[in-house]
């Protein structure tokens, strides 16, 4: 390797510190205790990696690293300042998808440059690094940007599919590595890679539309992964090896979340990339000749009151509602009548992982109380009741048993081993898997019909007259 | 393909299954956090941005890098904050 000069020598140890702050970083956020340190650990890190490197020997003017800056600094400082807790995986979604835009777009930078001296070599390993930073970013911007908009609901959040829709996808990719090989042998015509990048932004489109609303963690925690293998492709273009690092790291960390995601609901990933599972919970018949009782929030608040144990288990449905304060406070009064409550987690409740326990923190639940599937599903049997707001799928006794079932082999919480079960949920239509609930007509299940946030309101102001 | 390039394919490696190492038994109630946090630190890309953007290059490298910049800058400075946002609000039980 060559002799490197003393600034570049000091440029490289002080990105290693960053890289060793990014380990610490990430290793904190493992434990709530330690988590919120990991944070500013892993921003001084980048904050180190940013400052050194402006003062690299080939920066001369900074009129547009500062307008970059600021305007970057300004855009992401305001989005994160005033975005709401229940909109958090779409704002994830969006800060993925500007991090492989810039990978993208640094990678086209480079080449341009590098063009414009003439210093590309075709079939070189510069122009195979671009095309395939180009491959990844692009598709992770895109794909970033139709999770945003379907979880926004600016698109249809139930799958969207048209005919041949995989095979169309399938001569998208090989179009585009046809078109990636010729622009990697022909140096000094970007045209190319403006065509894989134009087909990389179609196939993040196609990608991801047909994708549930349900599917959303996967699809969350594989885009993140994604935005760190873009930066890692980008860091090969320029050989950084901050860039290699912390791409493959934050690659690495958004694979292990897809497959907990993925295992959560027993499907491969290929699975809910390609299956189009899924709708907008509108469809399906109930069959005519079950039937089920609707109780109101009277008869709720008096099996609520007089039980020892009470497990609840919160769905998207919760977030839709905005009813995570009003359904806390219920939990505070029962506290105080001595009921022992609990929240009880699913991996895949609500639209990315995680998401549920964010909602209920900013309700100032505190997270002791937040327990995830294997904690909790054996306390169920001891429960005289447990309520489920706004969720479906997650406790259908159909994923243990009905073979033919799409959620069939899906771990559930076992919400049908409680003494008394209580739905709040606007109307028999199945959940995002189509599928129904049995469980809904079951003799010790009280369906409370209704929005989530009106009946737990009204069991709180019935809880405050008793 | 030359010894650098190799070098940095070895760091690469070894990097993913230090990610892997380090993240593997993350509670789910830090899921959240922890994607938003990784997501944040994936917005070094800002770094190669800032050098493309500075280095008065022809004009497609400094449009390209400066909006690179504005991107990845949104990423990082957005991912911190937002998680640090979450962060703040997880507390454990008083009693």
């Amino acid at each position: 390797m060559d002799q490197l000069t003393t600034q570049e020598l000091i440029t490289k140890l002080l990105y290693l510190v960053s890289i060793v702050f990014f380990i610490f970083g990430l290793k904190n956020l493992g434990s709530p205790k330690t988590a919120r340190r990991g944070n500013i650990f892993a921003s001084l890190g980048m904050f180190i990696a940013v400052v050194v490197t402006l003062f690299h020997q080939d920066i001369i003017s900074y009129t547009w690293i500062i307008v970059g800056l600021v305007a970057g600094g300004l855009i992401g400082g305001i989005a994160a300042r005033t975005v709401k807790m229940t909109d958090m995986p779409q704002m994830v979604a969006i800060f993925n998808g500007f991090g492989g835009g810039a990978s993208t777009l640094v990678a086209l930078a480079e080449y341009h440059h590098l063009m414009d001296k003439a210093a590309l070599i075709p079939g070189g390993q510069t122009e195979i690094t671009v095309a395939i930073s180009i491959i990844i970013g692009t598709i992770t911007f895109f794909g970033s940007i139709v999770a945003f908009a379907k979880l926004q609901g600016l698109v249809r959040g139930a799958p969207i599919v048209f005919p041949f829709h995989n095979g169309m996808n399938g001569l998208f990719i090989l179009a585009t590595l046809i078109i990636a090989v010729l622009g990697i042998i022909t140096p000094i015509n970007p045209v190319y890679f403006y065509i894989v990048l134009a087909l990389m932004a179609l196939l993040g489109v196609t990608m991801v539309i047909p994708i549930g609303g349900a599917d959303m963690p996967v699809v969350i925690s594989l885009l993140n992964s994604f935005s760190g293998l873009a930066a890692s492709a980008t860091g090969f273009v320029l050989m950084n090896e901050v860039l290699i690092v912390s791409g493959a790291l934050v690659g690495a960390a958004g694979l292990i979340l897809t497959f907990l995601m993925c295992d959560a609901m027993n499907r491969s990933l290929f699975n809910v990339l390609f299956g189009a599972v899924g709708t907008d919970g509108g469809g399906g018949a109930v069959d005519g000749d079950r039937s089920v009782t609707a109780y109101t929030a009277d008869d709720a608040m008096v099996l609520l009151e007089n039980a020892n144990k009470v497990i609840i288990v919160p769905g998207y449905g919760l977030a839709v509602a905005q009813a995570q304060h009003v359904l806390q406070e219920m939990v505070e009064l029962l506290q105080k009548e001595g009921v022992k409550v609990v929240y009880a987690i699913h991996p895949v409740a609500g639209r990315m992982p995680g998401h549920m326990n964010v909602l209920l923190a900013e309700a100032n639940a505190p997270y002791d109380l937040l327990k995830d599937l294997d904690e909790v599903n054996d306390e169920f049997q001891s429960a005289e009741v447990a309520l489920v707001v706004g969720a479906n799928d997650v406790t259908n006794p159909a994923a243990r048993t009905e073979t033919d079932s799409p959620i069939y082999g899906m771990p559930i919480l076992n919400v049908d081993h409680a003494e008394r079960v209580m739905i709040i949920k606007r109307s028999l239509s199945p959940g995002f898997a189509g599928v129904d609930n049995p469980l809904f007509f079951e003799e010790k299940t009280m369906m409370l019909f209704g929005d989530a946030k009106e009946m737990v309101t009204d069991i709180v102001s019935l809880l405050k007259e008793a | 393909m030359t010894g650098t390039l190799l070098v940095a394919l070895y760091i690469f490696v070894l990097a993913i299954f230090t990610g892997f190492e380090v993240i593997t038994k993350v509670p789910p109630l830090l899921h959240t956090p922890l994607m938003s946090g990784a997501n944040a630190i994936s917005g070094i890309t800002v770094v190669g941005a800032v050098i493309s953007a500075g280095m008065e290059a022809e004009l497609m490298t400094t449009i390209l890098g400066t909006l690179a910049v504005v991107f990845g800058t949104i990423n990082v400075i957005g991912g911190f904050l937002v998680t640090d946002r979450m962060l703040e609000m997880f507390k454990k039980d008083k009693k």
